[in-house]
Order: C-alpha cells, then sequence, then structure tokens
C-alpha cells in the first residue's frame, strides 16, 4: 500500500473521530486484553505448559472443544433446513419463526441454562423421554452439547440466510433444463455457491460455543475430569485465587481457537477462490 | 414441478423437521421459563418479583444497561463516521480490534478486568491504598458490561453509513453548512433507524450478561447482583419458582427486543427501497 494515509476528503471530523475511536477502543478493549498477555509474559513457558498439561485441564479442554465440534455439526444441518425453508417455502407462522431464530441472542444465557436444565433432568419435559431410553440429558456431555446447539443455531441460520435469498433463480433454472435433476441442482450446484457461508456460520457458532459459560454451567453438572468445561475451570482457579493458572487456561483456550478460525478462514478463502475460477 | 421446486412431500418433510427441531430448541424453553414461573400461582409470582434482593437487582441492572448503552452509543457514533465517510490505511485491522469482544469468552472478559484491576492485579495494590474499590463492586460490573456490548452499535451502523455514501454531507458543507450542523441536522437523521437498532441490541446484551458479570461482581447480595445473577443464586438455592419468575423479567424483555428488533428492521427496509 502507498500513498496517504487518508485519502483527501472535503468532510471534517477525520481525527477527531479517529482518534476518540482508538482512544475509547485502548482503553475498554485493548488496555484490558493486552493484561492476558502481560501475566503469561511473566509466568515462562515452562510453567505455562505445566498448567496446561495438567489432566484436568486437558479433559476441560477436550469437553469444551468436542461438545462445541458436535453442536456446531447439528446446527449445520439443522441450521440449514430452517434457513432453506424460511427462503423457500411459505407456511403459516413463518413470520414468527424467522423471528425467534434470534431467540438465543436475545435470551440472557442464564435464563437459556435454567430452562434447558429444567427440560433436560430425568423428571423434565424431555428428559423423562431420555431416561426411559436409556440417556442422560442434562449434568452431562450431552447436556452441553444441548446448551452450546441453542446458542449457536442464529449463526448458522442468519449467515446462510442472505446467500440464499441471493441466489439466482436462472442458474437452478439452468441445471433444470440442462438435464440435471432436483438433487443433482441441489448438490452439485446449490450446495458449492452457499458452501462458503455454511462454513462461515458454523465457525462462529463453534466460536461462540468454545467460549459459551451461561447457558452450560447449569446443565452440565460440572464434576472436574468429565463434565467440567474450560470456561468454568477459569472461574474455579479465579476463586481459589489462581490467578496465574486461570489466565494460563485462558491463553491456550485463544490459542486453539485462533488455531481454528485461522484453519476455517482458509478453508473459506480456498472454497471461494475455487468457486471463482469455475 | 417446477425448475426451482422440489416435491411437494419433500417440501412437508423440510417443514416438518425445521419446525420440530425449532420447537425442541427454542419454542419449549421459552414456554418452560413461564410454567415454571406461574407454577404456583400468580400470586406467589408477584410476591417473589417484589423481594427485596429482587428489586435491587433489577436496578443494578438498569443502572448499568443505562450507563454502558449510552458510551457505546456515543463511540458507534463516532467510529462509524471516522470509517464509513473516510478512507485511510488499517481501516480493516481497526474493524478487526472492534469486533474482539465479540470472539471473546465471557469468562476471559471478566478475567481480563481482574488482572488489571484485581487486588494482585496491575493497577490493584494503586487503587487500594486509595481506598479505591472497582472489582466486586458496582465499577467493574458496569466496566465489563461496556466491554462486552462494545462492538454492537458500531457494527450495525458502519455499513448503514457506508451504504448511504458521502454526497448529502459534502453537499451541506459545500452549501456553507459547519461540521457540526451537517452531522446532527444530515447524517444523524440519516441514520436514527440504525441507532435505534443497535440501542436495542446493545440493550438486551447489556443487561442479559451473565459470564463475565459473574466473575468481577463477587455476587454481593443486594449490591453487586444484576437480575442475570439474581436468577443464578436463586436457582442454586433450589428457589425454582423465584428463579424462573426473575427469569421471566428477562425472558419477557428477550421477547420485546425481537419484537422491536423485527419492527424496526420492516421500517429500514422500506426505507432503502
Amino acid at each position: 500500500m502507498s500513498g496517504p494515509f487518508v485519502r483527501k476528503s472535503i468532510l471534517p471530523g477525520f481525527s477527531l473521530s479517529l482518534g476518540f475511536t482508538i482512544f475509547y477502543l485502548s482503553l475498554i478493549v485493548l488496555i484490558p486484553l493486552s493484561m492476558l498477555f502481560l501475566k503469561t509474559a511473566s509466568l515462562g513457558f515452562k510453567e505455562f505448559l505445566e498448567v496446561i498439561m495438567e489432566p484436568r485441564t486437558l479433559a476441560a479442554y477436550r469437553l469444551s472443544f468436542g461438545t462445541a465440534f458436535v453442536s456446531a455439526g447439528i446446527n449445520a444441518v439443522f441450521g440449514f433446513i430452517v434457513a432453506w425453508v424460511l427462503v423457500r417455502y411459505s407456511f403459516p407462522g413463518k413470520r414468527i419463526v424467522d423471528a425467534l431464530v434470534d431467540f438465543p441472542l436475545a435470551l440472557p444465557t442464564a435464563v437459556a441454562g435454567i430452562a434447558l436444565t429444567e427440560l433436560y433432568t430425568p423428571t423434565g419435559w424431555v428428559g423423562q423421554f431420555l431416561q426411559s431410553w436409556g440417556i442422560k440429558g442434562a449434568f452431562s456431555p450431552f447436556g452441553i452439547t444441548i446448551a452450546l446447539t441453542f446458542i449457536g443455531l442464529p449463526f448458522v441460520v442468519r449467515t446462510i440466510q442472505p446467500v440464499l435469498e441471493d441466489l439466482d433463480p436462472q442458474i437452478e433454472e439452468a441445471a433444470a433444463s440442462l438435464g440435471a435433476n432436483r438433487w443433482q441442482t441441489l448438490t452439485g450446484v446449490i450446495f458449492p455457491i452457499i458452501f462458503p457461508a455454511l462454513l462461515a456460520g458454523v465457525t462462529l457458532a463453534l466460536a461462540r460455543a468454545i467460549g459459551e459459560y451461561g447457558s452450560v454451567i447449569f446443565i452440565a453438572g460440572n464434576m472436574p475430569m468429565k463434565t467440567e468445561i474450560a470456561p468454568l475451570l477459569i472461574m474455579t482457579k479465579l476463586e481459589q485465587y489462581d490467578y496465574t493458572g486461570a489466565t494460563a487456561i485462558a491463553v491456550g483456550m485463544l490459542l486453539i481457537s485462533f488455531l481454528l478460525l485461522a484453519t476455517a478462514n482458509f478453508f473459506q478463502w480456498l472454497t471461494s477462490k475455487n468457486l471463482g475460477k469455475t | 414441478m417446477g425448475a426451482r421446486t422440489e416435491p411437494k412431500i419433500i417440501q412437508y418433510l423440510l417443514i416438518f423437521l425445521a419446525l420440530a427441531f425449532f420447537s425442541l430448541f427454542i419454542v419449549l424453553p421459552l414456554v418452560c421459563v413461564f410454567h415454571n414461573a406461574l407454577a404456583k400461582g400468580w400470586s406467589i409470582y408477584l410476591t417473589t418479583l417484589q423481594d427485596k434482593d429482587a428489586i435491587s437487582a433489577m436496578k443494578l441492572t438498569m443502572i448499568t444497561a443505562l450507563v454502558a448503552v449510552p458510551l457505546n452509543l456515543v463511540f458507534g457514533v463516532v467510529a462509524s463516521w471516522a470509517i464509513a465517510k473516510f478512507d485511510f490505511r488499517g481501516k480493516n485491522f481497526l474493524l478487526t480490534l472492534i469486533d474482539l469482544p465479540l470472539s471473546v469468552s465471557p469468562v476471559i472478559a471478566g478475567l481480563i478486568f481482574i488482572l488489571l484491576f484485581g487486588a494482585q492485579g496491575l493497577l490493584g495494590p494503586w487503587l487500594m491504598a486509595h481506598n479505591i474499590k472497582i472489582v466486586f463492586a458496582m465499577p467493574a460490573v458496569i466496566l465489563v458490561t461496556i466491554f462486552v456490548t462494545f462492538p454492537i452499535v458500531a457494527r450495525e451502523l458502519i455499513p448503514i453509513m457506508k451504504s448511504q455514501g458521502n454526497e448529502e454531507e459534502e453537499a451541506a458543507i459545500t452549501l456553507g453548512a459547519s461540521g457540526w450542523k451537517t452531522f446532527w441536522l444530515v447524517s444523524v437523521p440519516n441514520i436514527r433507524w440504525g441507532i435505534l437498532y443497535g440501542i436495542i441490541l446493545c440493550n438486551a446484551r447489556a443487561m442479559g450478561e451473565f459470564g463475565a458479570v459473574s466473575v468481577v461482581s463477587g455476587h454481593i447480595r443486594g449490591l453487586t447482583n444484576t437480575l442475570p445473577l439474581h436468577v443464578e443464586i436463586l436457582y442454586n438455592e433450589y428457589q425454582s419458582v423465584a428463579a424462573f419468575a426473575a427469569a421471566s423479567i428477562l425472558a419477557l424483555l428477550a421477547i420485546f427486543t425481537l419484537i422491536a428488533k423485527s419492527i424496526v428492521e420492516t421500517v429500514i427496509v422500506r426505507k432503502s427501497i
């Protein structure tokens, strides 16, 4: 990039507005966040690894990332179906369903947490059915996955929806007139177009699920090594005034999330590049 | 059967699948909240809501939102002026930084403020010497709420301001209006629905934040408990009806948010056509 820092404009207020933006951003976000790295730097690599490699920490990571992945997978399938049905078909109550897709984002996570727990305990509305099939609803990884699926749904639906809406009808008509049946059109034409959006939505849901706390802690059971998610372990360390341990676990979590996001972005870049070529 | 439709039977099957999934994950939890809140009747419901601790939790939640939302609103408007109206280097990087709080776990959001202001934190000793209490008190509750809701207004306003271009403002300036006058009389009216939209979303998150607030609040009843924290305490004490009664207030807030949001969305779509 070359040229001046800012393109000339007759509108005033550039330095004032940018200055205030950077000042407020630093004060509220950057300075507090940098504490994480300051604290880790004071820790030393060996000590950092020691905390990260503790069996209890590893179990929490495995649980957090595992349940986040499964719930993102469930949302990839059902989020796609919900988005498809909302864009393509008409049925009574469609507007209400469309508005309620954002409900998990609008509902405070603690409320979602206690409601889902109440539903999935062995005596709950859903839990009693699961019980008779021998499945433990609440207080198990199954329950954690349920909560994370609830939280992630809007991210997938809201990312796919606009792409489906903007889909050029001529593409499908062309495929049909060239002799493709509906299934071939769907898998060979429509799916490749929306795949980058689906991947983006799933990544957002995944990122949210990994760090989720409020909706999970009630339904999780919080047994160390078994149903203790990573954010809860951070909380436990904080309650024991082990700030160093808490920070190390948080940084480890951020590093893995960052790697995941980078991988997802790479795939997204790859697919959109391939799509552009063909 | 047209080129763009599936057989009817598949359509019905997909609608059924979508609605079944939707009922199980969205409708059932919503019904569950109100069912449990009213399990012992209206009079008990109303009594639990008038509990001293419940009222002070509602007050703190409102104060928090009343501070956090206006501050982030000012930031959102100013940031979108800089980002949407001007072309400068590093703009995308700045946008990424603004979005950061959305990808940080709520618990980590709380943790960083403990590391900054806590007793063992960077500023802890200095604050203690000057007898200023931030962590486990109201200031920290408000600060983390500002942090987690930080990008919300800006994210809504930047695309709206960008899509409107600079022509109207440039015309006003060329005709001799001052910068402030142009801003207040041209730009702000153009984005007023976007501002309202941002306020609605920001307020919902500010009032409902749980994880981050839970880390820094210290859970002191009647003092640093917000409504979501109050729900947690009651539920952990097996006071199911009281917990769900407080939760129902937050659920009503969520429903109100969704209704207001779809009304404003309809207005914005109509205006942009």
